[in-house]
């Protein structure tokens, strides 16, 4: 099973440039989380903090008990090992081909021996449809390739936690689709924690358990996925359905005014549902479509079944619409529970709630005042 | 609703101005140097590494370097040849050329080329790697990118410029030499026999012990650069320039200290 990382009050500024403030949330353990958000964010700072190459100035990441903000150099390193990280663009070596890329982290950390090494890489190779391309160089293949010769070397070490940063990037829409099964297969092949960060809407709605949307240097919302896609919050709207209308602008703020002049008109042309499909998977209305299920063959995910009581536990904390979707997700006996009043609220690590607690809410942030268990714990 | 909120905008100078930028920028500078040091005696070694860079660095500097001496020896002929024979001291042109040629041309035609040609080409490689998020990834695998990258470069333009010090020094000479000779109609016995009438053999030391210290500060200078460029292609393009010119700056600084040093430690022939 996967770890779970709690992150609270977490700020990253570059000298004067902030870049997010106070962001909390957790990520529940071997459950996939995908975290939103426009371009230039912060997204990828924010990876760089939880495994430590960045260091931002505020706040705590919780690992296995260890805050990675503050620990030394020796204990960074130990946690370390429990994370994969597929950069952009796979980051591969260039100077080794595909095999040797791949077997790098194995030669480097254990003592095993070329043949155990060979085996391992290619086991993972075949993981991740590599067969035959060993030895190529990563600028010789394609960029669907790369990430996934970079989610191999990941895999090697049999990490806890996997991040993704934009694997649907510069991919076409088959490939995406393609790579995002993968990504569920493997955590049920693994069950460990994933964290993927894109701005891919399809890749949002369908592929995680957990949704977070990161704007404006804040943290906007982070919940179960029916909390992001039936949300009325303009911003979350906005950017589910890919449109112009909303407070997102081009490159700078857009004043309120303008904002709320550009939802009356789309309303008046009939809403998100006229839009129809946009782009990027981006689908009208509210809709919550099924999640992405493991291959047949593959055992089932573990952390979705952990994630169904973990939602169960909470359920009458969020509003109708949500809990009506959450409701379709969830098999009969959870929901009598739920129903029943049978859950406490629980505080223990491994169901640990991913919001934090109401006392420690600054006062204005717009990243907690839309979350609804706000009246519902105390 | 989220867009009556006025977070703090970027400023646009943010902080780039500050006086304090230049002292952090060196302390920085300096921190490093003394990781890459501390990370010298690490096992395992990378010698395949070291080999690699060697050759790299060696094979985008010699021709360069080559041809650069041939006209600075000559430079240096040419002036001496004629400022001897207004002072009526023709028998030290040969003495002088070498002693100018060992102890201030070599090391700065090595510092000029292995800052520009050796450091640019590190800087580059490195920066490259790491906007492709090489760099990062190497440390998320937990290898130090210092012992890994850095020190092999850093000790192969070590190598390099002791190396290419000894080549501008005998390219240096033979060049003065075939100028002062063929075609200034010097004496070629003259010439010769003047050879170590002025230098001796601390001046040749000295001049690779300066080379070395070089290679030192180019390598660590252009690892430094190179490994915290950023903001895409364009941010490498900076680095390489900044490596460079900040490089130029140090060596030629070192190289007065070090002069003065010598100077000091090491007494003249004859005295
Ligand atoms: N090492 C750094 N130094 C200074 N600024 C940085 C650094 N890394 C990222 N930034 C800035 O942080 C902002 C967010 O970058 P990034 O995380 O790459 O965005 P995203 O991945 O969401 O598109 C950008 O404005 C970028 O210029
Ligand atoms: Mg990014």
């Amino acid at each position: 099973m996967g770890v779970a990382v709690e992150v609270s009050g977490l700020t990253k500024s570059f000298g004067s440039q902030n870049i997010w403030s106070d962001v909390t949330l957790t990520l529940p353990p071997g459950e996939i989380s995908v975290l939103l958000g426009p371009s230039g964010t912060g997204k990828s700072v924010f990876l760089k903090s939880l495994v430590g190459l960045l260091k931002p100035e505020k706040g705590s990441i919780v690992i296995s008990d260890t805050d990675i903000v503050t620990c030394g150099e020796h204990k960074l390193y130990e946690i370390r090992k429990l994370f994969g990280v597929l950069f952009q663009d796979g980051a591969l070596f260039g100077s080794m081909n595909l095999f040797d890329n791949i077997a790098f982290p194995l030669r480097e950390h254990t003592t095993k021996s070329e043949s155990e090494v060979k085996s391992i890489v290619l086991e993972k190779m075949d993981m991740v449809g590599l067969q035959g391309a060993e030895g190529k160089l990563p600028g010789e293949i394609s960029g669907g390739m790369r990430k996934r010769a970079g989610l191999a070397r990941a895999l090697v070490l049999d990490p806890e936690i996997i991040l993704f940063d934009e694997p649907d990037s510069g991919l076409d829409p088959v490939r995406v689709a393609y790579l995002n099964q993968l990504i569920v297969d493997l955590n049920a092949q693994i069950d460990a924690t994933f964290l993927i960060v894109t701005h891919d809407i399809g890749t949002a709605r369908t592929v995680p358990d957990n949704l977070g949307l990161l704007f404006r240097r804040n943290l906007v919302m982070f919940g179960p996925r029916e909390q992001l896609l039936t949300s009325q919050e303009p911003v979350v709207r906005q950017f589910l359905n890919g449109r112009r209308e909303g407070p997102i602008g081009m490159s700078e703020e857009k004043d309120v005014a303008q904002v709320e002049a550009e939802i009356a008109a789309l309303e008046a042309r009939g809403g998100d549902s006229h839009n129809g499909v946009g782009p990027k998977g981006a689908s009208g209305g509210e809709a919550v479509p099924p999640q992405l299920t493991p291959t047949e063959g593959l055992p089932e995910r573990r952390g979705e079944r952990r994630r169904q009581e973990r939602v169960a536990r909470m359920l009458h904390e969020f509003d109708e619409t949500t809990q009506a979707a959450i409701r379709k997700s969830l098999p009969e006996h959870l929901l009598a529970q739920s129903d029943a009043g049978a859950f406490q609220p629980t505080r223990g690590a491994g169901g640990r709630h991913w919001a934090p607690e109401p006392d420690a809410t600054p006062m204005g942030s717009t990243a907690t005042a839309v979350l609804p268990r706000q009246d519902g714990e105390g | 609703m989220t867009a009556t909120d006025k977070p703090k905008a970027p400023g646009l100078l943010d902080g780039k101005f500050s006086p304090t930028r230049p002292l952090a920028v060196s302390g920085n500078l300096f921190a490093f140097a003394l990781d890459v040091i501390r990370a010298l005696p690490k096992r395992p070694f990378q010698i395949r590494e070291f080999i690699q860079q060697t050759w790299f660095v060696a094979s985008v500097t010699i021709l360069p370097t080559a041809l650069v001496a041939i006209p600075f020896g000559a430079i240096i002929a040419l002036q001496l040849g004629s400022l001897t024979r207004q002072l009526g001291a023709q028998s030290f042109t040969g003495a002088a050329s070498v002693l100018a040629v060992l102890r201030e041309a070599s090391p700065i035609v090595t510092a000029l080329l292995i800052a520009g040609a050796g450091g640019s080409a590190i800087c580059a490689d490195l920066g490259a790697r790491k906007i492709r998020d090489e760099i990062d990834a190497m440390e998320v695998l937990g290898i130090s990118p210092i012992q890994r990258l850095v020190v092999p470069r850093v000790l192969a333009a070590m190598l390099v410029a002791v190396l290419l010090n000894g080549l501008v020094s005998v390219v240096g000479t033979a060049g003065g030499y075939f100028f002062n000779v063929v075609l200034q109609g010097g004496t070629p016995g003259a010439y010769l026999a003047s050879f170590s009438a002025l230098a001796q053999i601390e001046d040749f030391w000295a001049s690779e012990t300066k080379a070395l210290i070089f290679g030192l500060i180019a390598g660590i200078v252009a690892s430094y650069k190179g490994l915290n460029a950023g903001g895409g292609p364009k941010g490498v393009g900076d680095a390489v320039n900044q490596s460079v010119v900040i490089t130029f700056i140090l060596l030629f600084a070192v190289n007065l200290v070090l002069t003065a040093i010598y100077f000091q430690l090491v007494p003249p022939k004859g005295q």
